[in-house]
């Protein structure tokens, strides 16, 4: 099996390197067939690994492939472990990838920068393979800062455009404040497990447990609340928390939808990725428990409710990724992991949906992005309407639908948690509900019904896309319907996770979850009459309200008497005011009085040129005492000589 | 049968010897110049490789040794010999130099030979300071390395040449004598410069900080540490690019292996004493430089800037070894070699990173005869080859993983969360600031619209300017993606070190 999981890894590498350095030798179909024949087989290899661990009963496997250190007495590896959770997240990565390449075929079709856009994102394929796959730390952290150097370029594709290489700078950057905890989780790891397989760690976890840290005079921190906390830093700059969700928007720049979904579908889930293999280690703090149960609570709501006020098509469904990305996160806090990862597969699914179906607007719309001009689109591109509309209920949780079952387990199972916090990210998470229908069908009813809100011309030219884009629409569709009446029993309540994740018999959330369960079937039924999905119906009916009963009427009425909200919600909370003039800003004013206050005056101004300028100062002085005349000399000599004999007469002797 | 040549004094005197006759060429002969230089420093590499071949991993002793009484009377020797610690800085050097002739070739038209001659002359100065087994001996080359460099920025200088060589020959130059006055202190105590026999020299703790001192200045003013380092950005932004180059890539990383080869198996309890001092300045060059490099507007400037932020990672590694193992949190007592790896990686990676930098650099000044970041933006739309290189470049200058840049500077986080949390913190804010400094100028330079009319009519790399920069990537992501060959090399002496480090001589 060693074999097919290198293959997996190496088949999209080999392709990104050929696409990228002999793009211009294989021409353009060479590169897409190249990098789409490498993710193939690393989509069939991946089906064949979960067949093979899922149903074939094949044990966990956890080897080394080489040593890429070994120094002290580490020994630093890159290796594999593939387990039930590995298995999955290689089969949503693989497939949404190729889809991913099929879709690239229409829409980059006359980009200057086809090969290369083919090498980053099978490059994309390779790092974030290497990241789910790893079985030690310096591996995940390779796979980690490797998607957010591709997310460097991706976002940066259009580099002549100001706004893009802007964006692709803050991602990476923000990003790296997130590194920047994660690393010190890493190496506080290395610390005190002296290693940093996983395995061995986990063994080593239950000495590790009650070690007390003291980092600031006074102030006591159990040890695996701080690592846990660290590494949760790491995962809210990969997965867009709350107060690093800051890139993500920006990161819309890339080529639409595609980076959009490489971003929105698979990237981000890094964060939720990691803190899921590391149930063991979360599960031994509940202070870092709380705090990521918060910190996601904040992210799901507050960013939901930016998605209200947003006009262009990608950044509502950017800013509902961040609101999706907070209920997953918010899963991991009450040790919901199972849930948390089943809603990152059908977030998968009708999020690229709503992505790819979105992409079809705009092409539809000669890339005009603005929803306040659209409308009307439903009679004009039937398909699109239809899978979008399916892409929509599955994110606001209608009944049946794969956002239903995953987003539903969610909530209850927050609702089940005792931690402190977890009352705050019921209400947040509950009212969450009615944002995201609200913003969700807001952007539906003013992309496709209403009055067209274009010229008359322009809407006379609008029609359906062709097949390249439809069908994935089409494809997508079917799993963002039923996926989560499929696989909900399995996954959740069917020890499909056992070997991968751990949970505390304290940590209930689980086990009141599973006691409520009777099946996908009855979960359906019985949601018709829960609040959770009554307060999406009425978000759902707000919007209705709002926008196709008097949409002249009132959403002008609610911006007038919100004015002030509506506005701070514009500016996303001054997050990027304020780190632009004061983060940014004051890097640049401290590395400015540093520079010229350090070194041009003190150190060169003063010490080097000013020891300079007393040499020459002395130098210039001392010179006048060489006169050149001989009694001058003479007179000096005698009164040493006197001098001298005096010192002579009466100390010496 | 390799062991019985003397590969040393080859690599020392041949490209000296080459230097001079480089000289006869004269300036009509240009062109034989440049060839000659070229299969000489070919030839250096290929006979330093033959240290790797030869070498034995398994020991920590002198490798290669050669041993002719040079001043009996007093007690000098001319010995040579390297081990783990040496050979990866002699090879650094004789493969820097090829790229050196190779990055000259076009470039340099006055007085071509002379360029050349200084470089392979200082190339040999350079292989006897890391080969040097007595201590007059790496003295004599520590400071007849200033020579050649010297007359590189006097003579092929910028504008401000002349300030910069003065500061830079002053700077070094008082450094290094008060390395001297240490020396001869020992040699009345010892009555020998065999660097060993100072190894194993009883020192007093007085005497060990008197002379650790010493060493300080001369070492740290050659890595350079705050806040003797204003030399570097001016001397960078003056020398041509070949200057800048070994300057950046080898000269800085004799001071690096002065700590390790004087100051810390000479002065133990010296070194201990005083690490507090070490981590602090290494801390500062770390996060102060890092925010002085941001707001550079000269892209020499900045990198030269970045060097000396990186090269702080080196002596923390070199010091903090000692709070390593007096920290009782740390119970494994590990951590030591793996900081001293680290610090010796990071040497090695930034050789190649500033060199592919100031190389870059130097491919843009040769087209527009600008360092100006505002004078460049948008490259890569007439520039694609050397757009996706330099980005490659930048992503190792910021530590990357898959780079070199990475594997230092991770090792010594690492090791250094075993001294203490907060130096940790403290180093790992380089994540965020270096990608600050080192991404905001590519995005200056390289990506955007095209900026000006001297920008539209750039031509991309030609073969020779691909070949150096494309051989620089692939060594760079060689040694990110599996270090471990390098760090095999080093096991052996590196423990060798910390055991003479941790052993008090009081």
């Amino acid at each position: 099996m060693e074999k097919v999981y290198l293959a997996v890894v190496l088949a999209p590498l080999i392709a990104s390197i050929i696409a990228g350095l002999f793009g211009r030798q294989i021409g353009r179909s060479g590169a897409h067939w190249v990098t789409i024949i490498g993710v193939a087989i690393a989509l069939a290899a991946s089906a064949y690994a979960f067949y093979m661990h899922v149903f074939g009963g094949l044990p966990t496997f956890d080897g080394a492939v080489y040593t890429w250190i070994a120094s002290d007495m580490f020994t630093f590896e890159i290796g594999f472990l593939i387990d039930h959770l590995t298995v999955m997240m290689m089969v949503v990565v693989t497939a949404v990838s190729l889809m991913v390449h099929i879709y690239t075929i229409g829409y980059m079709h006359d980009d200057p920068g086809y090969q290369r856009f083919f090498s980053y994102i099978s490059l994309f394929t390779f790092s974030m393979l290497m990241l789910v796959m790893s079985n030690n730390l310096l591996q995940l952290f390779f796979g980690w800062e490797a998607v957010g150097l591709v997310s460097y370029l991706l976002i940066g594709f259009w580099y002549k455009r100001e706004s893009a290489i802007f964006a692709n700078l803050k991602a990476f950057l923000v990003n790296r404040v997130g590194d920047f905890g994660f690393l010190l989780g890493i190496a506080a790891i290395l610390m005190y497990a002296d290693t940093l397989d996983y395995a061995t760690f986990f063994e080593r976890l239950p000495e590790l447990a009650d070690i007390k840290v003291e980092y600031w005079p006074g102030v006591e921190w159990s040890l695996v609340t701080v690592i846990s906390i660290l590494l949760f830093i790491g995962a809210m700059g990969k997965s867009a928390q709350v107060p690093l969700h800051v890139w993500l928007p920006d990161s819309m720049e890339g080529p639409t939808p595609i980076s959009a979904l490489i971003h929105a579908a698979t990237m981000v889930t890094a964060g939720i990725f990691m803190v899921a293999r590391f149930s063991p280690l979360f599960e031994l703090s509940d202070a870092a428990l709380s705090f990521i149960l918060v910190i996601g609570a904040i992210t799901a709501l507050s960013m939901g409710l930016l998605g209200i006020v947003q006009n262009d098509i990608k950044r509502v469904i950017a800013y509902s990724t961040l609101s999706q990305l907070g209920y997953m996160t918010v899963a991991l806090g009450v040790s919901a992991y199972s849930p948390a990862l089943f809603h990152l597969m059908t977030h998968a699914f009708f999020k690229a949906l709503l992505f790819l179906a979105a992409g079809s607007v705009i092409i539809a719309m000669h890339h005009e992005q603005d929803i306040r001009k659209m409308g009307g689109l439903a009679k004009k591109m039937p398909i699109t309407f239809i899978t979008f509309l399916i892409g929509a209920l599955a994110l606001i949780g209608f009944p049946g639908t794969a956002g239903f079952y995953s987003k539903e387990s969610i909530i209850y199972a927050v609702e089940a948690s005792t931690l402190p916090g977890a009352t705050f990210a019921y209400w947040a998470v509950f009212a969450g509900v009615f944002v995201t229908a609200f913003y969700t069908f807001r952007m539906f009813f003013l992309v496709f019904f209403g009055e067209p809100r274009m010229s008359q011309k322009e809407y006379d030219h609008v029609k359906e896309t062709p097949k390249v884009v439809t069908v994935p629409l089409m494809l997508l569709a079917v799993p963002s319907l039923i996926i989560g009446f499929l696989v909900i029993e399995p996954m959740l309540y069917g020890g499909y996770f056992d070997d991968s994740l751990r949970v505390l018999a304290t940590h209930g959330a689980m086990a009141s979850l599973e006691a409520k369960f009777h099946g996908a079937w009855a979960m359906f039924t019985h949601g018709w009459v829960t609040s959770v999905v009554w307060m999406a119906l009425a978000g759902v009916a707000l919007a209705a309200i709002m926008y196709l009963a008097m949409p002249k009427v009132l959403p002008q009425l609610f911006a007038r008497v919100f004015a002030w909200p509506k506005r701070v919600m514009e500016e996303g909370y001054g997050f990027d005011g304020f780190n632009n003039a004061v983060i940014a800003g004051g890097s640049r004013l401290l590395g400015r009085g540093l520079w010229q206050v350090g070194d041009v005056r003190a150190i060169d101004g003063l010490v080097v040129n000013g020891s300079a300028a007393v040499v020459g100062y002395l130098a210039r002085t001392w010179r006048l005492i060489q006169t050149g005349y001989l009694y001058h000399y003479a007179f000096v000599m005698i009164l040493g000589l006197i001098g001298l004999l005096t010192w002579i007469v009466f100390v010496g002797a | 049968m390799l062991t019985s040549w003397p590969i040393l004094s080859l690599l020392v005197w041949l490209p000296i010897a080459a230097g001079l006759a480089v000289m006869l060429f004269g300036e009509r002969r240009a062109n034989s110049a440049r060839w000659f230089a070229l299969i000489v420093s070919v030839a250096v590499f290929v006979i330093s490789l033959g240290l790797i071949v030869g070498f034995n991993t398994q020991t920590a002793a002198m490798q290669f040794v050669e041993h002719v009484p040079w001043i009996p009377a007093f007690g000098i020797n001319y010995a040579l010999g390297i081990d783990g610690i040496s050979m990866p800085l002699i090879v650094l050097t004789t493969f820097t130099t090829i790229l050196v002739v190779v990055a000259a070739w076009e470039v340099i038209k006055d007085k071509a030979h002379q360029y050349l001659a200084a470089f392979l002359i200082m190339e040999g100065m350079m292989n006897g300071t890391f080969a040097a087994m007595d201590a007059i001996v790496f003295y004599f080359f520590f400071e007849g390395m200033l020579i050649p460099m010297f007359i590189i920025i006097g003579i092929w200088g910028g504008p401000r040449r002349v300030y910069a060589t003065i500061k830079f020959f002053l700077y070094t130059f008082l450094g290094s004598v008060f390395m001297l006055v240490a020396l001869i202190y020992m040699y009345f105590q010892s009555g020998s410069f065999a660097i060993p026999v100072l190894h194993d020299l009883p020192l007093t703790l007085t005497e060990q900080i008197l002379i650790f001192l010493a060493f300080l200045i001369a070492f740290a003013v050659k890595i350079p540490m705050w806040p003797v380092h204003t030399w570097l950005p001016d001397a960078h932004v003056e020398a041509p690019t070949g200057g800048s180059v070994i300057l950046a890539a080898i000269m800085l990383k004799i001071g690096g292996y002065g700590f390790l080869r004087f100051s810390l198996p000479m002065t133990p309890d010296a070194a201990a004493e005083l690490d507090w001092l070490m981590i602090l300045l290494s801390l500062v060059a770390i996060v102060y430089i890092g925010f002085v490099a941001m707001v550079q507007s000269d892209m020499k400037k900045l990198v030269a800037y970045s060097s000396i932020s990186h090269m702080g990672f080196v002596t923390l590694g070199m010091f903090v070894i000692f709070m390593i193992v007096s920290n009782p949190a740390n119970t494994s007592a590990s951590g030591v070699t793996l900081a001293l790896e680290g610090a010796m990686v990071q040497m090695i990676s930034h050789g190649l990173i500033s060199a592919a930098m100031f190389l870059s650099i130097g491919v843009l000044y040769d087209r527009l005869h600008s360092r100006e970041i505002s004078a460049y933006g948008g490259v890569v739309n007439t520039m694609p080859w050397f757009g996706a290189l330099v980005v490659v470049f930048a992503m190792a200058n910021v530590g990357l993983p898959g780079t070199s840049g990475f594997v230092g500077e991770f090792m010594v986080i690492l090791a250094s969360f075993k001294a203490s949390f907060w130096i940790a913190l403290i180093a790992a804010l380089t994540l965020i600031i270096g990608a600050a400094y080192t991404l905001w100028m590519v995005k200056r330079v390289i990506f955007g619209e095209v900026k000006n009319e001297g920008v539209k009519t750039l031509d991309d790399l030609n073969f020779r300017e691909a070949w150096v920069l494309g051989v620089l990537a692939f060594l760079i992501v060689l040694i990110g993606v599996w270090p471990n060959p390098l760090v095999e090399v080093m096991h052996a002496s590196i423990e060798n070190l910390a055991q003479q480090a941790l052993t008090t001589k009081l």
